[in-house]
């Protein structure tokens, strides 16, 4: 069954296969249309495995298609692989959800880059990119095993790394392309080290056996608390949290749909998947979840202040995403996984929209990104700003968009685990309602402050770039109602259908040393309950506030865009600190990047004077030598061979006159020795 | 025996191998050296024949009979040399004849 999930990664393999290789030659819109084709096919694959999924009992929907053996190690004497890597593709409640995520998103993205990218150079290029991404992001999502993850993994991390790069010859693009992959670099080697370790203990790799060993005692906590630190580096990197984080801003330098597709929907969320895929094992090392949740905390609070005080639009929405990237990790890190993914699911709606959407402002104003250069377009675009409105109410948490209902579990999970994480996350939440709110004032509200030119040639967005909008803010406004929590009268269905993929029984089923599962912190959160009372009182506080906030900033920005100005020059100092990101890239350069040229000039003044110098030692002896060696060979060796041929040649220059040729001049030479004989012979006797 | 003794005919073999030799390595025609060789081998035989008559043993007779059958085996190969060189040099001066000049 479900022998068919490796076709979803390899359908959109084979539009980047197409697009690639002979994508130069085909029209524009033969391309777009292969590269959507593409991924349209592998989301009507992934609906029809889900579909099948959903048809199984709860407690065993697990479906898994070994496509093909990758790696196998052979024994020293030959024989059968002892040990065999497989290409090994899973499909769990939990993928499930995320390969709808990715599929369903991705082809909306498609769509819209057709008309986003339409006057851009390297089109094709840039879908083939994009076609390698979401092949690589779904064998990542669908990944059975930590080293098909890590393909994905590293894949996604290769189309990041081109798609940030891709107007190559700006410098800055170029150079947050490289930022972006050596920052992801260093998660990967934890992520790496991590594995190996599981390997080392475990003997396996593969998900289902490894949670299942992790579950059952088969490893202490401490090796357990080691993987699962160096994993969650690995997810840091890949999914911007404190101290990995600075790639994402500048990775805004690509283009605005690659911003929405990777660094909002989904390849930024792999590192929350991967914890949640993870769930079990984390269960059992508990300082390795505390971590996560605090890394979150701090990650969203801090992004979210910087947020701020940005004025590129991008800006807004990468810190944004970094700050909704800590929420999910400090969802996963208090344990509640299902809140984890219920928020990844609803950011993926609501971000890729708000970036979709400051694209088609972009697109609009000829390439403008900075928003104290647009203001006034609520009459001019209104379309795009309809969708930003839904955006903008899902992320703020406003009641009963997406938002509010999976912003609102995080914050009443995180309130059971540790009020202190909940003042964070509730304050995060606050700031975040400002500064988008801040982003929507600048943007669309109040007095336009575009020149004349560009403001003469703004034009709504074509219908290609529509439509996908509008189905996302369509998405963002409704997806919440998936996972009503029971306190309203919800099924809390996304909960119910994620669960077993986060249960320890799911992965020991069929184990002989089964062990009531320790999950402390799922189950904590269940078992103690805070009462009802306190869960709608911190409800409507955080709605309640999240609304002033949206007011007082419709207020500040709409009303009274002066008192703006005002504010800033009153806290000129804070602003200045917000506005320059507390100034941790010029940190990061100086402690880290500085220190690290000056390496690299010792290593370069080393390779030059001690090993080339070592080399070019070497060299000269050897000519020296070698002029020693012609010496002899041509003085002596041949001397004494030249020598041997003089001799010869004297010595034959006086001999060679006996042999006159002459017959005559022999047989008298015989006569006479005849005679000579006979004489000698006659004196003789 | 008959009076002629023996040493008179050993002058005679003298003088014919002397003529003989004198003709070898004076003459440049190699016909003539042959002839000459061929005065050799007879002054030879003559002696063979003289120490026969002497000893009276007939086998110093049956010896210049052999001789004589060989020196024209060799006088058969001496001429086929010859027209073989005189064929490729158009020459039988023995003097233009020196290839083997060292």
């Amino acid at each position: 069954m479900g022998g068919y999930l490796h076709l979803i990664p390899l359908a959109p393999a084979a539009g980047f296969l197409i697009n690639g290789l002979i994508g130069r030659k085909l029209s524009k819109r033969l391309v777009g249309l292969v590269a959507c084709g593409a991924v349209l096919l592998s989301f009507v694959l992934s609906v029809a495995a889900v579909m099948e999924l959903a048809g199984m009992p709860a407690e065993h929907r697990v479906l898994e298609t070994r496509a093909a053996t990758w790696i196998p190690f052979m024994d020293a004497g030959g024989g059968a692989p002892s040990l065999a890597l497989d290409w090994v593709f899973v499909l769990d409640p939990l993928s499930a959800v995320m390969v709808l995520i990715v599929t369903g998103v991705g082809f909306l993205i498609h769509v819209y880059s057709i008309g986003y990218m339409h006057e851009e150079p390297g089109y094709w290029r840039y879908f083939t990119y994009l076609n390698l991404f979401m092949a690589m992001m779904l064998t990542l999502v669908l990944g059975g095993s930590l080293p098909v993850m890590f393909v994905g993994w590293e894949g996604v991390g290769l189309c990041s790394y081109l798609l940030i790069g891709y107007y190559y010859w700006k410098t800055d693009c170029a150079d947050a392309g490289r930022k972006a992959f050596i920052t992801n670099r260093i998660g990967d080697l934890a992520f790496v080290i991590g594995a190996l370790v599981l390997f080392a203990h475990f003997g396996t790799l593969e998900f289902g056996p490894l949670l299942a060993g992790a579950t059952s005692g088969g490893a202490s906590t401490a090796l357990l608390t080691t993987v699962g630190i160096c994993l969650f580096i690995g997810a840091c990197g890949k999914s911007a949290q404190v101290p990995l984080y600075v790639w994402l801003p500048d990775a805004m330098a690509g283009p605005t749909p690659v911003s929405a597709l990777i660094h909002a929907a989904t390849m930024v969320t792999a590192g929350v998947y991967m914890v949640c895929r993870l769930a079990p094992m984390y269960a059992m090392a508990p300082v390795a979840l505390t971590l996560i949740a605090v890394v979150g905390a701090a990650t969203a609070l801090f992004a979210a202040t910087i947020g701020i005080a940005q004025n590129d639009i991008k800006k807004v929405l990468a810190y944004s995403t970094v700050s909704q990237l800590g929420y999910m990790f400090l969802a996963a890190g208090v344990g509640a996984y299902s809140a984890a993914i219920f928020h990844l699911m609803t950011h993926a709606f609501f971000k890729a929209l708000l970036f979709l959407g400051s694209g088609a402002v972009i697109h609009a104003l000829h390439h403008e990104q900075d928003m104290m250069k647009m203001g006034g377009l609520k009459k001019k675009l209104p379309v795009t700003y309809a969708v930003f409105l839904c955006g903008w109410v899902a992320i703020a948490g406003m009641p009963p968009t997406s938002g509010f209902f999976s912003k609102d579990e995080i914050l009443w999970k995180s309130y059971l685990w540790s009020p202190v994480i909940w003042a964070v996350a509730a304050a995060t939440a606050l700031i975040t309602a400002f500064y988008m709110t801040r982003l929507m004032g600048l943007t669309f509200w109040g007095k336009s402050r575009m020149d004349h030119h560009t403001e003469a040639h703004v034009h709504e967005v074509p219908g290609v770039m529509k439509w996908p909008l509008v189905v996302l803010a369509v998405l963002s406004l409704v997806g919440g109602f998936l996972n009503v929590p029971a306190s309203l009268g919800g099924g809390e269905r996304l909960h119910h259908w994620l669960e077993p993929a986060f249960s320890a029984k799911t992965y020991a089923a069929g184990e002989v040393h089964h062990e009531e599962a320790a999950d402390p912190h799922a189950a904590g959160a269940a078992g103690h309950a805070g009462s009802a009372a306190t869960e709608y009182g911190l409800m409507a506080l955080a709605v309640v506030l999240g609304a002033g906030m949206l007011l007082f900033g419709w207020n500040l920005y709409n009303k009274h865009p002066e008192r703006a100005a005002a504010w800033r020059g009153r806290f000129a100092g804070v602003h200045n600190v917000l506005k320059n990101k507390y100034w941790v890239d010029e940190l990061y350069d100086a402690v880290l990047i500085q220190p690290f040229y000056q390496l690299c000039r010792i290593a370069a003044w080393l390779d030059v004077k001690v090993v080339d110098g070592a080399v070019n030692a070497v060299r000269n002896v050897t000519v020296g030598t070698s002029y020693f060696s012609v010496f002899w060979d041509t003085w002596i060796v041949d001397g004494l061979v030249n020598l041997v041929g003089r001799v010869f040649m004297g010595s034959s220059s006086v001999l060679r006159r006996v042999q006159t040729g002459l017959t005559q001049s022999y047989a008298s030479a015989m006569v006479l020795g005849v005679f000579v004989m006979i004489c000698i012979y006659m004196y003789v006797s | 025996m008959n009076g002629i003794p023996s040493s008179h005919i050993l002058v005679l073999s003298l003088i014919l191998f002397s003529v003989g030799l004198a003709g070898v390595l004076i003459r440049r025609n190699i016909i003539i050296m042959l002839m000459g060789i061929e005065l050799m081998l007879n002054a030879a035989n003559i002696n063979f024949v003289a120490f026969s008559r002497q000893l009276g043993d007939l086998a110093g007779q049956v010896f210049a009979v052999f001789t004589i059958v060989v020196a024209a085996g060799e006088v058969a190969v001496g001429l086929a040399i010859l027209i073989a060189l005189f064929s490729n040099k158009d020459t039988i001066n023995i003097d233009q004849i020196n290839i083997m000049k060292g």
